[in-house]
């Protein structure tokens, strides 16, 4: 490595990014001022469901400042698209309700939107939106999942129902049968709480229309931008993608909220081409709590059958999904494939039957939330496995160990589609018991029993899927887009190198990990490598970042285009050291003619590029620029073993995490440092579902937890310290074995902390506690067990 | 939010003639409640008073009082050497109100005037016996608060210092909200010239009350499981998304409990 | 319009605002001084928080006439130079940061939290940053950043 400093795969580098963010210099949307720009206020529906017989604008079009009021009699254009398409068990496909980015005549959810005021500045704005009037007929507002199922009001009449699709994976006959060859079955009634995201950032976005080009720029927080340019450009506004340019520039944490095509993107695009005036819109807080897509809002029933020996023989599992008022981007394929998919989890059950029906209802869109899917697999399956384990007399870590997929089982099939390719559960399994010392727990708990308090310990085994793909066979499952990564490496003259990479940073730290990759291949030290992302003017292509695919995706599609560069710096050293290319090796950025002194620098052969005076040119074109797509051949399979320990006061219901141990097996680690901080982040918004956070509406439809002083965010003194340590086995199916660690965190946390609360208020005999087990929900389930 | 003019006099006598002569006047103190509000729209005054230049603020004792002046800051009041010394669960609960951002601007003064009934203050002031003072009169703390949001305040009149009287002892017990981390419940247990006083906020209809049952408890029998044992009753006692009127009602017990075992 | 001076960063400024205008939206909009940021509506968030006359506070529940006269400090005042201020130099040396977007909030409330507290313990450092929300950290590397520089700046 330069200078003997590792910089490469494996090395804890301060992050190249912090700088700018830690003296102010980060570049947010908001930061972003166009010469010349307006400002646009939203007024939104506040109700969840009403008829809008008409809108009156006239005083607030004469108001101060006011440049223009759009409605949704102004914006015809096309609606927001969603990009996948489910079949229900029938062979039908999934209703996909119009999703008109202003309102058609119609609202269905607290929030949705009904006007632009474009105004020369916000105050303007907002105060003529109070002059707009909106005559509303309030209609009846489904909120209750249960409810909407079963018809009555409708959220789109057109449809003529609220079930979106009922969908089914596996064979529900062989199940069944199973079941009923069970010495036991074990059967769980379990709510996945619904969350919002909420990225410290609000959501904001800046367009902008140039009459000379026709084209249109648009700043954005998202996670995505070239998807954001796919979905806005051709299926809303028709824009063509030369003419439409998205940027991401920094943006402030995502964790699947800035995956989706927003409306306000659409609207504020369309204005600015209306006008050619740059226009600007930040979201505020309370606008974010309704207007970004939420998460998770299942709820299931299972059936866990076992035999004498407490080895699965079946599960089947029906669960409704909230899919809120409209089909967001990707919300049809959360409880589908990024769910049931997951429902074999780390263990050998041979037969696995899932119904999932998705529903509409007079609330906020739900989409991927970080972990989307998987946090609800492991969340049922790791409280269901618990259960069983209580009713056949079971220790909770010998029920597991019984059913684990053995470490010389792969590639392991399951019967819900997935071929995990690498895993060694016990491995982390029996890591994370040594971390957290779990042999001294008893005394721990005697200890705080002399002190009145309940000490509880619960365990979560996970498997997640991440890194999705292949094309094809998403595809075939209704995916409406690839799911590769492009990478484009730009060695320049004198050696510094550019990656442009179609993933994007909003907190991961690719500036630092990617340099990390070029750093160990070419030899190149971090201060001469930029990674550019988030522009669609200057990346060539991508699909973004989510599902934790940035490394075990885009990360292999730089390192595919590294092999190309080095595939060319090669010939030409080659060329210039007189030497055939099986001769030459290359290491810590240096050309070597084996067996001889002849040597040849990365960055001189980069000139040489440039300079092709002595030059392979009837071979070879000069410059060294090269680019690759990566489909991977598989998802990727992290998983491993959290153990939580928590201590409760019976007296107040208090829950204190007071222990947390996460081992995960996350394929190849290219910097510890980053990746244990993703791990820490997803472990604490997996506590914050267990014991913190929760969306709750009031049978009209309004959202009572619409801003952090009833929404429940996890503070500093709410979470311990995490012990974070990594079981390794290598991704089997991609050129740098890594597998993903984003997400991790948040799907492997909220039953091993729930599983605690339990163990804890064993001896209450409290059995079931529903998420977030609040104070006041621990003090009632400890009444209603006394009573 | 609204515009608004705004003033920033150098004495009470010129804030109050300020409030006095605008159509709807307020004044501004630290502003951590009343500026949330206008940032929603909830409020629109026509003019704002900043008493910062007013002299209002700082910690004197006066005979058997501790008088704080209305502009002083939680957390002036929390690191007071007087306050700490003579009554230190009043410097301990004015530590744990809000953050310490919201502790280094909020003021007494804005916090009573506002009577919140999840703040922390009105509990000190009525189970301490404290006196209002204002530009016009003085106020015992029972008449003072009248309800929810609601004061013994008259229009325009300004709270210029809240005397306490020094109790023999006192603690404060929150609750938080876990998400606005206000109180949920909060009791302060005083024990005083007049007897055992138990006030409690968070948990009212009403705003902060005493709670009769655990006074009387206590004043048979000072000690912590008196407390506990003491029966609430959830009658009157709020009952939202973060906690049932039994929930309340039960915590009343416990955090007084905790209270005594404090003092 | 109100005018309004101020020292920011060790800079006097001044500006015509209307009497709404909030101090983080003066020195955002007027000043350019961009890192502090909003992320909420309600003073929980902590991340607009600014030294006013060296004590932390929230920004977006401050109007900027309210600083009138004051010593203001923001994210990009700490720095000297390209030599960090020691909490920054913690933050970067601990990964106690990830998107960045609180990070000027929580900086500055950490300095605030030392300045009154130069040896904390992780218990209360994670009572002194109750005012201040993160999402990506999930704190534990905050917490490990604010303990090291609190042992940098008592030395």
């Amino acid at each position: 490595m330069p200078d003997g400093i590792n910089t490469g795969i494996g090395a804890s580098v301060t992050r190249v990014e912090d700088y700018r963010f830690l003296t102010g210099q980060g570049t947010y949307t908001d930061d972003i001022n166009r010469p010349g720009q307006a400002y646009a206020y939203i007024l939104r529906s506040p109700h969840a469901h009403a008829r809008i017989n008409g809108i009156d604008t006239t005083a607030a079009g004469a108001a101060d400042g006011v440049v223009a009021i759009y409605t949704g009699a102004d914006m015809q254009t096309g609606g927001l698209p969603c990009g996948w398409l489910i079949h229900s068990r029938d062979g039908s496909p999934m209703h996909e309700p119009p999703h008109p980015p202003l309102a058609q005549g119609k609202v269905r959810c607290l929030g949705d939107q009904v006007a632009i005021v474009i105004a020369d500045s916000l105050s303007q704005a907002k105060a003529a939106a109070e002059l707009i009037e909106v005559d509303y007929d309030v209609l009846p507002a489904v909120v209750d999942m249960k409810a909407a199922a079963g018809g009555g009001t409708l959220v789109h009449d057109d449809i003529g129902t609220n079930v979106c699709y009922d969908w089914v994976i596996g064979e529900e006959g062989d199940v069944d049968a199973a079941l009923a060859g069970s010495a036991h079955v074990t059967e769980i009634d379990i709510v996945n709480n619904r969350l919002i995201a909420n990225a410290m950032e609000p959501r904001a976005a800046v367009s902008d229309f140039d009459r000379a080009t026709g084209e249109y720029t648009l700043y954005t927080t998202t996670q995505n931008p070239h998807v954001i340019r796919l979905l806005m450009g051709a299926f809303v506004l028709s824009i063509p993608e030369h003419k439409l340019r998205i940027v991401a520039p920094d943006v402030g944490g995502g964790f699947g909220s800035k995956i989706f095509h927003y409306a306000e993107e659409a609207i504020l695009t369309w204005a600015a081409g209306k006008l050619a005036r740059p226009i600007k819109w930040t979201a505020e807080r309370s606008e974010s709590f309704m207007t970004d897509a939420q998460g998770r809002d299942h709820v299931t029933t299972a059936k866990l059958g076992l035999d004498a020996n407490g080895k699965f023989t079946a599960l089947k599992v029906e669960t409704m999904a909230n899919m809120g008022a409209y089909l967001s981007t990707f919300a049809s394929s959360v409880p589908t494939y990024l769910y049931a998919t997951l429902l074999a989890g780390c263990y050998t059950t041979p037969v696995i039957f899932a119904n999932v029906k998705a529903i509409f209802t007079n609330t906020v869109p739900v989409d991927a939330y970080r972990g989307a899917g998987r946090p609800e697999a492991t969340y049922l399956l790791e409280r269901i496995v618990n259960k069983a384990a209580k009713e056949m007399n079971l220790d909770p870590v010998e029920i597991r160990t019984r059913n684990f997929i053995p470490s010389d089982a792969f590639p392991y099939q399951t019967p819900v589609a997935l071929q995990y390719d690498s895993g060694d559960y016990m491995a982390t399994l029996k890591r994370a018991q040594e971390l957290h010392d779990t042999a001294g727990f008893a005394a721990r708990r005697a200890e705080a029993e002399a002190r009145g308090k309940k000490l509880g310990l619960g365990y979560s085994t996970y498997l997640e899927a991440c890194g999705i793909a292949p094309s094809a066979v998403a595809g075939a499952l209704g995916a409406r887009a690839g799911l590769y990564e492009s990478a484009e490496v730009r060695v320049h003259p004198t050696g510094s190198v550019t990656i442009f990479t179609g993933t994007h940073s909003h907190g991961q730290g690719h500036e630092t990990t990617f340099a990390q990759l070029v750093s160990e291949r070419l030899g190149v030290p971090l201060e001469n490598i930029e990674i550019s992302h988030g522009d669609t003017n200057r990346v060539q292509f991508g699909m973004g970042t989510y599902g934790s695919r940035s490394l075990a995706v885009g990360g292999v599609a730089l390192d595919k285009a590294l092999d190309k560069i080095e595939a060319k710096a090669k010939k030409i050293a080659a060329h210039i050291l007189e030497a055939s290319t099986e001769d030459l090796e290359f290491n810590d950025g240096n050309f070597t003619v084996a067996g001889t002194d002849k040597a040849m620098a990365f960055g001189e052969v980069a000139l040489a590029a440039y300079v092709p005076h002595n030059y392979p040119i009837d071979e070879i074109e000069p410059g060294l620029d090269e680019q690759a797509f990566y489909d991977p051949a598989n998802f990727t399979y992290p998983g491993g073993c959290h153990i939580c320990e928590v201590e409760i006061d019976p007296a107040t219901g208090v829950t204190e995490v007071t222990k947390f141990t996460a081992v995960d097996d996350v394929g190849r680690v290219i910097n510890p440092m980053i990746v244990a901080g993703q791990v820490h982040g997803g472990v604490a918004q997996g506590i914050g579902q267990a014991l913190l956070e929760e969306a709750i509406y009031d049978p009209e439809g309004q959202l009572l937890t619409g801003s952090y002083m009833d929404y429940c965010m996890p503070r500093a003194d709410n979470l311990p310290s995490i012990q974070v340590a990594h079981e390794t086995t290598l991704c089997t199916h991609n050129s740098l074995g890594v597998k993903g660690c984003g997400e991790v965190g948040a799907i492997g946390s909220p039953p091993a902390v729930i599983n605690a609360v339990l163990d804890a208020l064993t001896d209450f005999g409290v059995e079931d506690i529903a998420m977030p087990a609040t104070p006041a929900r621990v003090w009632q389930a400890i009444q209603d067990a006394k009573a | 939010m609204y515009d608004f003019n705004y003033h920033k006099p150098s004495s009470s006598n010129a804030a109050a003639s300020a409030v006095a002569g605008a159509d709807d006047g307020k004044f501004l103190a630290g502003g951590q409640t009343l500026l949330p509000t206008m940032k929603q729209r909830l409020a629109m005054p026509s003019d704002l008073v900043d008493l910062a230049g007013c002299d209002l603020s700082g910690v004197r004792v006066d005979g058997d009082n501790l008088v704080i002046g209305a502009m002083t800051t939680h957390d002036a009041v929390a690191t007071s050497a007087e306050v700490q010394a003579h009554i230190p669960g009043l410097a301990a609960l004015a530590a744990g109100i809000g953050d310490q951002q919201v502790r280094n601007r909020g003021t007494i003064g804005g916090s009573v005037a506002n009577n919140d009934p999840a703040a922390d203050y009105p509990a000190a002031c009525l189970a301490l016996g404290a006196t209002i003072h204002t530009d016009r009169r003085t106020i015992t703390a029972e008449d003072f608060f009248t309800g929810m949001f609601d004061t013994a305040l008259d229009e325009g009149e300004l709270i210029t210092a809240i005397a306490f009287p020094k109790p023999a002892a006192c603690a404060y017990q929150k609750f938080p909200n876990p998400a606005s981390r206000y109180a949920l419940v909060g009791v302060m247990v005083a024990k005083t010239g007049g007897g055992v006083r138990v006030a409690v906020t968070g948990a009212g209809e009403n705003g902060v009350f005493r709670a009769a049952e655990i006074e009387a408890a206590l004043g048979a029998n000072f000690s912590a499981d008196a407390a506990a044992g003491a029966a609430v009753s959830a009658d009157g006692l709020n009952s939202d998304l973060h906690a049932s009127a039994e929930y309340r009602a039960h915590l009343v017990g416990v955090m007084a409990s905790r209270a005594v075992a404090a003092c | 319009m109100p005018n309004l001076s101020m020292t920011v960063n060790g800079k006097a400024v001044q500006g015509e605002v209307e009497a709404r205008t909030l101090l983080v939206q003066f020195l955002r909009e007027n000043l350019d001084l961009t890192g502090t940021h909003v992320g909420c509506d309600t003073s929980q968030c902590g991340a607009c928080v600014v030294h006013v006359n060296g004590a932390a506070m929230k920004s977006c529940t401050m109007l900027a006439m309210q600083a009138e006269g004051a010593e203001v400090t923001t994210i990009e005042g700490l720095a000297d130079g390209d030599t960090l201020h020691p909490m920054q130099e913690a933050f970067r040396n601990n990964h106690g940061l990830q998107c960045g977007f609180c990070t000027p909030g929580m900086v500055m409330s950490a300095i605030d939290l030392v300045n009154r507290n130069p040896n904390p313990s992780e218990e209360e450092i994670r009572d002194g940053l109750e005012g201040n929300i993160c999402r990506c950290t999930g704190y534990h590397n905050i917490v490990k950043s604010v303990a090291e520089a609190a042992r940098v700046m008592g030395s």
